[in-house]
């Protein structure tokens, strides 16, 4: 897959991880890794990205004796993801475009 | 590789760079190894599963802006010795042009590729400024009566703003090229640094 596609597949992917519930990041990968190959070093940055833009936020919770980061979605990353799906619609619209029939 | 190998190399690897995202990598990377112990693997096997340590040093220096770069990278990590000082007061005259010359070349590239993008949509502005002019002063010379002056200025008026629609297309695809190529002109610098 194109490296720029995915990278921007990959923000809204994490941020669709933690939508419904505030996650870690192993546990971040283990959910995306069905859909998309994503390892620790591509998460990193994406969410140390994230966190810049406000579109997460970070707590630090004491788990087993060590420190683990949750990560919390902010209403403006529901927003990146809501801007996502309508770029999605006109994405498909392209795609229709791109294997119509001769 | 054990966990406090896999973060001193990792640590050695992002030296120079300022402490506080040093310390932020060697705590998300060690919480990484410790979950994944967690879940039932070996010390070495989780460190194996995150990937050599260079991969991981590499990936991070490139997603680093490009200012903290080369302040972490060009700022030596121990005192210079003596004979290097000597040496490089006695090579300024030599390398100082150089390198000036090698940073204002990239600079002058990088905004040459602005400048073209500004120009070409300055131009798609005066396009678009002459067509309504034209179309707008038709009507007045038609009141008027004065017919050579309103054919020419609806003439020009209609054949600027065909000029600025096809203008416009083409120069937001060139203005993407451009940006792009900014972009890997950054990629590549960094790359120099990495």
């Amino acid at each position: 897959m194109d490296i720029q596609l995915k990278r921007g597949l990959l923000d809204v992917c994490v941020l669709a991880a933690i939508k419904n519930e505030d996650s870690y990041g192993y546990r971040i990968i283990k959910d995306i890794r069905p859909y998309v190959e994503i390892s620790e070093s591509t998460l990193y940055p994406i969410l140390r990205r994230l966190e810049a833009a406000e579109l997460l936020t970070v707590r630090i919770v004491e788990h087993n004796g060590r420190l683990r980061k949750y990560y919390r979605i902010t209403p403006s990353g529901v927003g990146r993801i809501e801007d996502f799906k309508q770029e999605w619609n006109e994405i498909m619209q392209i795609y229709r475009f791109i294997i119509r029939e001769e | 590789m054990r966990k406090s190998e896999f973060l001193t190399a990792l640590r050695k690897g992002l030296n120079g760079l300022p402490q506080a995202d040093i310390d932020a990598s060697i705590e998300f990377y060690s919480e990484m190894i410790d979950d994944r112990m967690e879940d039932g693997l070996t010390e070495a096997e989780a460190t194996e599963m995150i990937g050599p340590v260079g991969q991981v040093v590499s990936h991070i220096l490139m997603e680093t802006p490009l200012p903290k770069l080369v302040k972490a990278k060009v700022s030596p990590n121990r005192a210079l010795a003596a004979w290097e000082i000597i040496l490089l007061i006695l090579g300024a005259p030599l390398w100082l042009p150089l390198l000036i010359s090698v940073v204002i070349m990239a600079l002058t590239l990088y905004f040459l590729i602005w400048v073209i993008v500004v120009l070409l949509y300055l131009i798609e502005v005066l396009l678009a400024g002459c067509a309504l002019l034209g179309i707008s002063s038709f009507p007045a010379y038609l009141l008027t009566g004065n017919w050579p002056k309103a054919g020419v200025a609806i003439g020009m008026g209609l054949i600027c703003a065909g000029l600025a629609i096809l203008w416009f297309s083409g120069s937001s695809r060139a203005a993407e090229g451009m940006l792009t190529l900014s972009k890997r002109m950054i990629r590549r610098i960094k790359s120099c640094f990495i």
